[in-house]
């Protein structure tokens, strides 16, 4: 089971300015087993709203409530988020000099499951993760995402999806500066994912064409820390023809 | 006269016609009256707590020793050299501590392995202090012969106010590896001075690691006897609640085709403590084609802590193949303690994996096995000291 109820969330973050609101009430849900895409211009509100979701400093929540499973989220820490079944797929995976993937790998398999995952299995585990992936098994001795190309970063945040196993998988932006191969392979691992029993995908993205790979049942617009609009997976055949501008002026003429 | 004398000569002349005007690089002198009692305002003063010296510096005799535990493989030798023997074999001293250390300490040791010999097991050294009361000037001369291997493990522990004066010469093509480990008891005051005349083609790998102690002043120096030599040297360091630690490395580049890589790393934390690393380079006219990089990161755990970083490059000639510094003080990262918690780890797991990373390739590149389990363990132990305090952190985050 995994649902995901975002509530009326409002999220401002620190500026030299003082507070700036960024989201101004998102509502929805994710049920069982969906998929679904938010889709926006630059400074929408779509990366806070994942950020904010996993607990990132940054981000003070000044209103509203996220829940997984009827669980209050925003009353958890960072982690206990995690163990509470959340995953973040950064835009921009964070380096750990002298940490290996594999001690990383495993202190996190460790943590989520309360006990250290069996060795004799755990190693051929981590290999196939990292070969669907089309990631070298040598990779599980590199220290984490350091040196590791943008494109070897999202699959490597995609295998981490693979072996950690979360109810629900926040991707933000994992589709940005791929190559149309990694591309493919990283929505391949989505996929796997997304199909197995009770899971929940939420894609952040800025373009459409991961959606030709990635099936969203529902389509949402973000514009100014909103929801715009809701649909089927229509919405963005919609959105590629005629971009955000209909939105975006709506939005400024609101305000 | 032997290889090595015949290039300390060399070594000499060239030093005589080639001196560098520099505060890097102060006049080798015996005369103490060179090497006045600093008043804390100059230049290579300015860091230490001259006060918690416990007049050290005062130049009291004493006949004061450490207990010497050893342990000499087949191939090596110790034994012990006069006064007189120790200055024709040494490097001059070029400050108070290391002049003072060679005017008092009475008689030598000479660690010495000959020429094409090498020596697989570690020679090790274990140092042990009585009391701080205890006031001990120490010489030693280590010079391994041309295209020999050894590796030298120095240890300290117990309490001291001890103050030394090195010297390594290694031999042309040599491969030598010197690791020193401060882990002192908390009220002792260290002031050393290796320094390291590294042959033709030789290789030398010196590591200084300082755990424990209440003020601990290390220096040390490279200097070159022919072209072709590489010196790596390294550091780690982890100061607690009001220790001072002082590392002042000098790499003199007075050979041309010459290497030299520094890198240190350390960590604070607790009120008052201060880490001091200063990083010397004089890249003589003389010195073509050579390669130096210096690097020193600091990782503040907590409030309170002073970590001083300073990198000095004078440079003689342009023809060089490469020069540069980095010098970096941070604290936690938050994205990386945060990217951690995101996939579940705990705050103090996340912190915990973090500083093993910081420290875990540099203990790589230390590569003495015998003591690598011993400096995880000892940096897991310093860990667990802030993981406890970095609790309340975390109790105020949850």
């Amino acid at each position: 089971m995994s649902t995901l109820e975002i509530k009326d969330l409002q999220v401002s973050v620190e500026t030299e300015d003082g507070p700036k609101e960024i989201l101004k009430g998102v509502t929805l849900t994710i049920k069982d087993g969906e998929t679904h895409a938010i889709m926006g211009p630059n400074g929408s509100g779509k990366s806070t709203t994942a950020y904010s979701i996993a607990g990132h400093p940054k981000y003070t929540i000044t209103g509203g409530e996220v829940l997984l499973d009827g669980e209050d989220v925003l009353a958890m820490s960072v982690d206990e988020r995690a163990r509470a079944g959340l995953f973040l797929a950064m835009q921009y995976p964070v380096e750990v000099p002298g940490v290996s993937m594999a001690n990383f790998l495993r202190t996190a398999k460790t943590a989520l499951d309360g006990e250290a995952p069996k060795l004799r299995t755990w190693v051929k585990d981590v290999n196939g993760a990292l070969e669907r992936m089309n990631l070298d098994t040598q990779f599980s001795q590199r220290s984490v995402n350091e040196g590791f190309s943008g494109g070897e970063k999202k699959r490597a945040e995609i295998a981490q999806l693979d072996l950690l196993d979360p109810k629900l998988a926040i991707l933000d932006e994992i589709d940005s500066g791929l190559d149309i191969d990694a591309l493919k392979v990283v929505s391949e691992g989505i996929n796997r994912f997304a199909e197995r029993d009770g899971k929940g995908v939420l894609l952040i993205t800025h373009y459409t064409r991961i959606l030709r790979y990635v099936k969203p049942d529902v389509v949402h617009v973000f514009v100014d820390g909103r929801v715009a609009e809701s649909g089927g997976p229509e919405l963005a055949d919609e959105l590629e023809a005629n971009g955000y501008d209909k939105y975006v002026k709506a939005a400024a003429a609101q305000a | 006269m032997t290889v090595t004398d015949a290039a300390r000569d060399t070594v000499a002349a060239a030093l005589e016609s080639d001196r560098v005007e520099s505060h890097l690089n102060p006049p080798p002198s015996y005369d103490l009256a060179d090497h006045p009692l600093p008043t804390g305002r100059e230049e290579v003063w300015r860091f230490t707590p001259l006060k918690r010296l416990r007049g050290l510096l005062d130049g009291e005799a004493s006949t004061g020793s450490l207990t010497w535990d050893t342990t000499i493989p087949a191939g090596a030798s110790l034994t012990e050299i006069s006064p007189e023997e120790a200055r024709a074999l040494e490097l001059a001293p070029n400050e108070r501590p290391a002049a003072l250390a060679a005017e008092l300490s009475g008689s030598a040791r000479l660690v010495d392995v000959p020429a094409d010999t090498r020596v697989e097991e570690p020679i090790v050294l274990r140092l042990t202090g009585g009391s701080v009361d205890d006031l001990v000037h120490g010489r030693m001369v280590y010079r391994f012969g041309a295209h020999s291997e050894a590796t030298v493990v120095l240890v300290h522990e117990g309490s001291a106010r001890y103050n030394a004066i090195s010297t390594f010469l290694v031999g042309d093509g040599a491969k030598v590896t010197v690791l020193t480990l401060q882990d002192w008891a908390d009220d002792a005051v260290h002031l050393g001075r290796d320094s390291i005349r590294v042959g033709r083609d030789a290789s030398v790998k010196h590591a200084s690691i300082s755990f424990g102690g209440d003020v601990v002043r290390l220096h040390a120096n490279v200097e070159y006897a022919g072209p072709g030599g590489e010196a790596e040297l390294l550091g780690l360091y982890y100061a607690d609640a009001g220790q001072h630690l002082e590392h002042r490395l000098f790499a003199d580049h007075n050979a041309p085709k010459t290497k030299s890589n520094v890198n240190y790393k350390g960590a604070l934390q607790g009120t008052g403590a201060h880490t001091v690393w200063i990083g010397n380079v004089l890249i003589r006219k003389v010195a073509e084609g050579i390669e130096t990089y210096e690097e020193n990161r600091n990782l503040v755990l907590t409030d309170g802590c002073q970590a001083d970083s300073v990198p000095n490059l004078e440079i003689e000639t342009g023809e060089i193949e490469g020069a540069g510094h980095a010098s970096a003080t941070a604290r936690f990262d938050d994205e990386q303690l945060f990217y951690l918690k995101s996939r579940g780890v705990s705050e103090t797991e996340a912190r915990r994996l973090v500083l093993h990373g910081f420290f875990s390739e540099l203990i790589r590149k230390v590569d003495v096995p015998s003591l690598e389990e011993r400096l995880t363990a000892t940096v897991e132990a310093e860990l667990a000291k802030t993981v406890t305090s970095g609790s309340s952190a975390a109790a105020l985050e949850a």
